[in-house]
């Protein structure tokens, strides 16, 4: 199981200071890992970001790369999970030429069938947008591909755990090396309520 | 991005001051009497504000930034405290990383402070910018760039809590100029605690327990420690828990100096040219406690092949070390000197004689087949063995001994003696040649009351031998003792085991030393001859100020034992 090499996605929640983000990729350029997705916002708490990192590699790699993660100074905590283990989204916009609507009930068609929507109509273009994962979004950039597919974007995952618990509480989970204090949990708590 | 570092409003107690001041003033705060550094440009009005402060802070001005680090290093092995340096922008701060990254490595507390151009110009490729803090980032434990003078006491705070705190390690503060000239409310408030930081992680009882049983039950229990023991005071804590339970105990080579080396419980040095026993055993053990140490592939060797038939118990601070090379059974996350305390009250009184003695039978074939050879040579050619032992014994374990890397370096680990802790200084994660000379200063200007005796090679001996010039100027007694061999004498080891003798780049025409070191005051002498050896190091040791004593050693001699790169420790080769 250790050695299988497979899907994470990390979540880092770090302080909001210049140099973070290069900090936590060097830990994976140092060990050749590459990142397949990233991004990186505030979190619910005030000055603390999230970092949703995705790449493919075995479990016992992904340990020894979340502790030298978590060592980094400014990283609260970092935690790593399987698909099965959280909700993830990707969102996709599409930029199709005005032209593609002259083709009868397809797009109609496609949007429906694909949960997506237009986000703006322009006498040139749409743009459509579509949340889902990889294999979904990519699946509409198939389809929308012969109408005329100007551009298309994608972004990083976004992830949430699959378990009750709110984020301070887990904020201290013991499952890796790095405990933050009681009182650092506490000051959080303030902050959050 | 903000910035979270805090920014005092003017106040009763507050004091206005310009950035260089209130860097300084700091400094002072946090108890630095000594700083290493090299000025220019970008950093010129830090070096106006120490011309204030001459009677407070003792600048050492360095020949090269890379000295300074080294230096600084040398201070903070020694005293234990954060060595400081001083540098400029550009290449000021690029030559620093080297040393960086060995402090890194070697989890050595430094604090270093950059000057950088002024902030507007930051980006636009101004003259001697670098990105001093990109550049860092994979070779600091933390870094920052101040660009408002009032972050400035804020940052030197953290830096000095960061540095020192739990396992050590190397931070950078990069200044701009208008931080430094800027004026601001100064008041100086010690960092205590970051939210995202917890250095120490509190002992697991459950742990502590699980670790005791196993040590209680050992049949062949082995103890090896490292640097974690110098950097938690834990030296009386291991001495006790090995007298209660009679556990054989051998060091890496940053643990050297953590026991006395004539500790009955002391069996020796770890490693790729470490002693034959403790080498060989670690594949018979039953319990495997390592404290403060993290398994370098120098110790390890293969690591297939290392101590699979043993129950791993690790004591280490840091946990991103747990697990990291070697599974341990029982990880024991938290302060050496708290767990080994927590140990010593709970586990059994026992003793192992028969397993020891499996060590003395070990020691007494290294002897025979090794050390008596490096001893008394049965040639008329110096050895670097009888060299060290000679200084050994005549410092009588007393000195603090700074290596540089190579031959030199293995040898006189392996036959120096310590009685005393904090020791023995070595470039050992990082292998940086160019340590020696610089780090010796450091260590002599840290422990001013204490026989500094650095041992170089020929090679590392010129990647810093301007160093000399910072003796010259500071007078600074540090006792130099090449091994010279004309050679890059490990490299040259290596072609001739590995690489069928094609000794590739490793012959070294060199200068006349002796004249060197004229040209910078320092009394110096070479030999080669057996029956002047003896004389030669009394009188380099008892020489009033520093000297330079060359030894013409064998061209072609190799250290041994040695545990071939990749291959098992039990495989250890004696010849």
């Amino acid at each position: 199981m250790l050695n299988i090499r497979q899907e994470y996605t990390i979540s880092i929640f770090s302080e909001n200071h210049v140099g973070v983000l290069h900090r936590i990729t060097t830990v994976f350029t140092r060990r050749g890992i590459n990142i397949e997705s990233i991004t990186v916002s505030e979190s619910e708490l005030d000055g603390i970001h999230r970092f949703n990192v995705v790449v493919t590699e075995t479990e016992a790699q992904i340990k020894k790369v979340v502790k030298q993660i978590e060592k980094q100074i400014e990283v609260l905590r970092a935690f790593f999970y399987p698909l099965d283990k959280i909700v993830y989204q990707e969102i996709a916009l599409y930029k199709v030429a005005a032209s593609a609507m002259k083709n009868g009930m397809s797009l109609e068609k496609l949007i429906r069938d694909h949960n997506a929507r237009i986000l703006t109509v322009d006498p040139e273009f749409i743009v459509i947008e579509k949340t889902g994962h990889k294999e979904e979004t990519t699946a509409l950039y198939y389809e929308l591909q012969p109408l005329g597919l100007l551009e298309f974007v994608r972004s990083g995952r976004v992830a949430l755990v699959k378990s009750p618990k709110r984020f301070r509480d887990y904020l201290n989970a013991p499952e890796l090396g790095k405990r933050i204090s009681e009182q650092a949990v506490r000051d959080l708590a303030k902050k959050l309520n | 991005m903000e910035t979270t570092l805090g920014k005092p409003k003017k106040t009763a107690q507050t004091e206005t001051l310009n950035g260089s001041h209130a860097l300084v003033r700091s400094l002072i705060e946090e108890g630095v009497s000594t700083i290493f550094g090299y000025p220019g440009g970008a950093i010129m009005p830090v070096y106006d504000a120490l011309y204030d402060y001459q009677d407070k802070v003792h600048h050492i001005l360095t020949r090269h930034e890379q000295g300074a680090v080294h230096a600084a290093q040398g201070f903070a092995r020694v005293t234990g405290q954060p060595g400081v340096v001083i540098a400029t922008s550009g290449p000021g701060a690029t030559n620093l990383i080297t040393g960086i990254a060995d402090a890194m490595i070697d989890s050595t507390p430094l604090v270093c402070i950059t000057g950088q151009v002024f902030s507007p110009l930051l980006g636009t490729d101004a003259f001697q910018e670098t990105d001093v803090v990109g550049i860092s980032i994979p070779v600091t434990k933390w870094n920052h760039q101040v660009t408002r003078a009032e972050e400035i006491p804020a940052a030197i705070a953290k830096a000095f809590y960061i540095a020192k705190s739990g396992r050590p390690g190397p931070v950078l503060i990069d200044i701009t100029k208008d931080a430094q000239v800027q004026e601001l409310e100064y008041l100086y408030e010690k960092c205590e605690q970051i939210r995202s930081y917890h250095p120490i992680p509190g002992l697991d009882v459950e742990m502590v327990d699980q670790a005791v049983e196993l040590i209680n039950n050992a049949k062949r229990p082995y103890l090896l420690f490292g640097q974690g023991v110098i950097l938690s005071n834990a030296e009386e804590e291991l001495k006790k828990f090995v007298e209660k339970t009679g556990i054989p105990a051998a060091w890496t080579i940053l643990g050297l100096s953590a026991m006395p080396t004539d500790h009955p419980l002391n069996v020796g040095m770890l490693g790729m040219h470490g002693n034959y026993g403790p080498n060989v055993l670690t594949n018979e053990c039953d319990v495997l406690i390592a404290v403060g140490m993290r398994f370098d592939d120098r110790v390890t060797g293969r690591v297939d092949q290392y101590a699979t038939q043993a129950k791993v118990i690790h004591i280490e601070v840091d946990p991103s070390e747990i697990d990291k090379i070697i599974k341990a059974d029982v990880p024991v996350l938290g302060d050496a000197k708290a767990a080994l305390q927590a140990f010593t009250d709970k586990v059994n009184p026992n003793s192992h004689k028969e397993w020891l003695a499996k060590f003395r039978e070990c020691d007494k074939m290294e002897y025979e087949k090794v050390m008596q050879h490096e001893f008394f040579p049965d040639t008329p050619v110096l050895t670097m063995g009888e060299t060290i032992k000679m200084v050994a014994e005549k410092t009588k374990g007393d000195a603090v001994i700074v290596t540089d890397v190579g031959q030199h370096q293995m040898v006189a680990c392996r036959y120096s003696k310590f009685i005393q802790s904090k020791s023995s200084i070595t470039s050992g994660g990082l292998g940086t040649m160019g340590f020696g000379l610089p780090a010796a200063i450091g260590a002599k200007m840290g422990a001013p009351e204490r026989q500094v005796v650095t041992v170089i090679g020929d090679g590392g001996f010129q990647m810093t031998i301007q160093e000399l010039g910072t003796i010259f100027q500071t007078e600074v007694d540090v006792k130099i003792l090449i091994l010279n061999n004309q050679y890059l004498g490990m490299v040259r080891q290596w072609q001739q085991l590995f690489f069928d003798k094609r000794y590739s780049a490793t012959e070294m025409v060199n200068p006349d030393f002796q004249k060197i070191a004229e040209g910078y005051g320092i009394k110096s002498k070479k030999i080669s001859e057996r029956e002047l050896l003896n004389d030669a190091v009394d009188e380099f040791l008892n020489h009033k100020g520093s000297y330079l004593l060359e030894v013409i050693v064998g061209k072609e001699n190799n250290v041994f034992p040695m545990v071939p790169a990749g291959c098992s420790v039990s495989d250890i080769r004696l010849e």
